[in-house]
């Protein structure tokens, strides 16, 4: 089973955002692999482990984003694409999509797994638009995946509870945290990865244009959101539960 | 001209989904022509009365098992087919799982602009969305064809009927060909909860990960149930961690709530989850650090163990209550 693995580089979330021309601003913030992502990359290693075939990993972004290839790779990942073009700084979803889905096309596939959405972007639109222009079908927050012969059976977390479903191969899914645990790359694998195939492509090489990649949406005005100030804040000495007690009496909830 | 049409997608049990309400809601304040619904699966012919009392004149509606059986695919043909036919200047519709997942698709059939996630539409080409965990509101202006596509997060705004009479069924004629019904549902579980749901309960009571293990939110539910019509939510790190179900994370990547009052005890406040109860009435924290982000929203702050506070709080309750 041939699996594309998306993954996008992103800022630290552990270090605050920052707009800068209504988008965010990149590059200082030191970057890493969106850590939903690596569900998707551990997902797809078992299920090469198990049937066999190759793990492509496939991201769009500036060059630093190779970072995220690599740590890929260095799980076990055999090889990469990087789609990297000046021509894509503020791609939208569907301008996203429009690539990933080019640059899935180039190779031969039985599935792609991506994220849910991604920690900076969360649009969590990305991979079903991927489906639809790759003509496949898609099932998304998988909680739990097992593959048959040419199909897989998904557990699908939903608002109230889960359901199943029966997905025909060649798809797309997307994967929650929590769908696995992922593996930490050995140092043996960070040594492999080095020399792992990794092909770098322009929009040009995907026979795509500017036109292609324009965004149709821009940010017009960035305002603070109304601030909820802060209340009262008290030291437990025993009293805490009552004082909490007595406003809910106050606000008649009870 | 501008015709707004509301996705209005339909739960399992063929009701409309609350948020399409406060969508419609929204979408009569734009000052368009004309306020339509589109209606897909069982329940959709039905829901012309209720959809209609929130403002919609017309549901373009088909009964088919076919598009709650598969999915995604089989809705997407058939909306792209309709917006080519009736030709809308927006189309609104809820960000909720499945119609992300429908409306990602009809955005890459046709090329249209979609904005996901927004908090507000402020005309037919401008929308909001509230980024940094709710810290910044930003305006965002949507080019390209029409109609573009926004999907509004749950409980950005209050449903308020407008008393209009049942919307005019149109039965869908467009076909669903073969082709579209692959990925297909097969089973549907839902957690069992008792008490009010979640996203409606006046009171919520949450936990994260300072009530240190699952056991402990047995303190949670007897306060809930002590308090009466409040219900039980909690942090993602505590669903990840697997002592509750998702169904009760809030956040971000869980759910909105509005309550009256919401509790959140050992929960640090990340901007991930403030985004899915900063807008509660009262916000009541109890924390054992005083420097936990959560109390700089919180209008009452309880610096102590939760694991002590928690019992407590569930005797006054039940004492003031008598
Ligand atoms: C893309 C993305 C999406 C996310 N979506 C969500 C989401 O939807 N919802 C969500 O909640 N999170 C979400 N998160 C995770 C979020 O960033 C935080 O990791 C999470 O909210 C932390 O949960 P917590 O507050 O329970 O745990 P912690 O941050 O570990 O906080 C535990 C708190 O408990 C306190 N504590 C410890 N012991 C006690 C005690 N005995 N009594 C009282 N207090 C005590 C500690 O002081 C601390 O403040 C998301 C993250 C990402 C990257
Ligand atoms: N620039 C990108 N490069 C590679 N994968 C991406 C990119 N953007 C989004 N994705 C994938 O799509 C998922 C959902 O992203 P989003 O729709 O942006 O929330 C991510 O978790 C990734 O797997």
């Amino acid at each position: 089973m041939n699996v594309v693995v998306l993954v996008k580089q992103i800022p630290d979330p552990a270090n605050p955002y920052e707009l800068v021309d209504g988008r965010l601003k990149r590059g200082v913030a030191q970057k890493v692999m969106d850590p939903g992502d690596e569900y998707g990359v551990e997902a797809a290693l078992r299920l090469v482990d198990q049937f066999g075939g190759e793990v492509n990993v496939i991201s769009m972004g500036p060059a630093a984003a190779m970072e995220a290839i690599r740590r890929a790779l260095s799980m076990g990942a055999h090889k990469g694409v990087l789609v990297t073009d000046d021509a894509l700084g503020g791609a939208d979803a569907l301008a996203t999509a429009r690539v990933l889905a080019a640059a899935i096309k180039r190779s031969e596939f039985d599935l792609v797994i991506a994220g849910v959405e991604s920690t900076d972007g969360s649009t969590g639109v990305v991979p079903q638009m991927v489906a639809e222009l790759l003509g496949v079908p898609q099932s998304t927050f998988a909680k739990e995946i097992e593959a048959k012969d040419s199909s897989l059976t998904i557990k699908r977390q939903t608002a109230a509870g889960y359901d199943m479903v029966e997905c025909p191969l060649p798809a797309v899914i997307t994967v929650t945290a929590g769908v696995n645990e992922p593996r930490y790359p050995t140092f043996k694998g960070i040594m492999q990865a080095k020399s792992k195939p990794v092909d770098t492509v322009s929009l040009g090489d995907l026979g795509l244009g500017g036109d292609d990649a324009k965004p149709t949406q821009s940010v017009d005005a960035v305002n603070p959101a109304p601030e909820r100030g802060a209340g009262e804040k008290f030291e437990d000495d025993g009293t805490g539960a009552a004082k909490v007690a007595d406003l809910l009496k106050q606000l008649k909830v009870i | 001209m501008a015709k707004i049409w509301v996705y209005a997608e339909l739960s399992h049990g063929g009701a409309v989904e609350k948020t399409v309400f406060e969508i419609l809601t929204k979408a009569r304040t734009l000052g368009a022509d004309a306020l339509e619904c589109v209606a897909l699966g069982p329940g959709a012919t039905a829901a012309a009365a209720a959809l209609g009392e929130y403002g919609a004149t017309t549901v373009y509606a088909s009964d088919d098992d076919t598009f709650s059986d598969f999915v995604a695919e089989p809705a997407a043909h058939v909306i792209a087919e309709l917006i080519k036919q009736h030709q809308p200047s927006l189309v609104l519709a809820p960000f909720t799982y499945d119609a992300r997942d429908t409306m990602a698709r009809v955005s890459a059939k046709l090329g249209l602009t979609l904005h996901t996630g927004a908090t507000d539409v402020l005309a037919v080409d401008k929308t909001q969305e509230a980024i940094f965990g709710g810290a910044k509101i930003v305006d965002v202006a949507l080019g390209g064809n029409e109609p573009r596509i926004v999907l509004l997060r749950p409980k950005f705004t209050e449903a308020e009927p407008a008393g209009g009479a049942a919307a005019n069924v149109v039965n869908v004629d467009v076909a669903v060909p073969d082709e579209t019904k692959r990925a297909r549902r097969t089973e549907r579980h839902e957690e069992d909860a008792t008490g009010p749901k979640l996203e409606e309960a006046p009171v919520v009571v949450s936990g994260g990960r300072g009530l240190q293990q699952a056991e402990n939110f047995k303190l949670l539910e007897d306060l809930a149930a002590a308090i009466g019509n409040a219900a039980v939510g909690a942090s993602r790190a505590v669903v990840d961690a697997g002592w509750v179900p998702y169904s009760m994370q809030i956040g971000q990547t869980g759910k909105t709530v509005k309550p009256k009052v919401y509790i959140a005890c050992g929960i640090s406040g990340a901007t991930q989850h403030i985004v899915g109860m900063k807008s509660s009435e009262r916000i009541i924290a109890i924390n054992k650090d005083p420097d936990a982000p959560i109390f700089s929203l919180a209008d009452l702050g309880i610096v102590g163990d939760a694991l002590k506070v928690i019992p407590q709080l569930t005797d006054e309750v039940k004492s003031r209550k008598g």
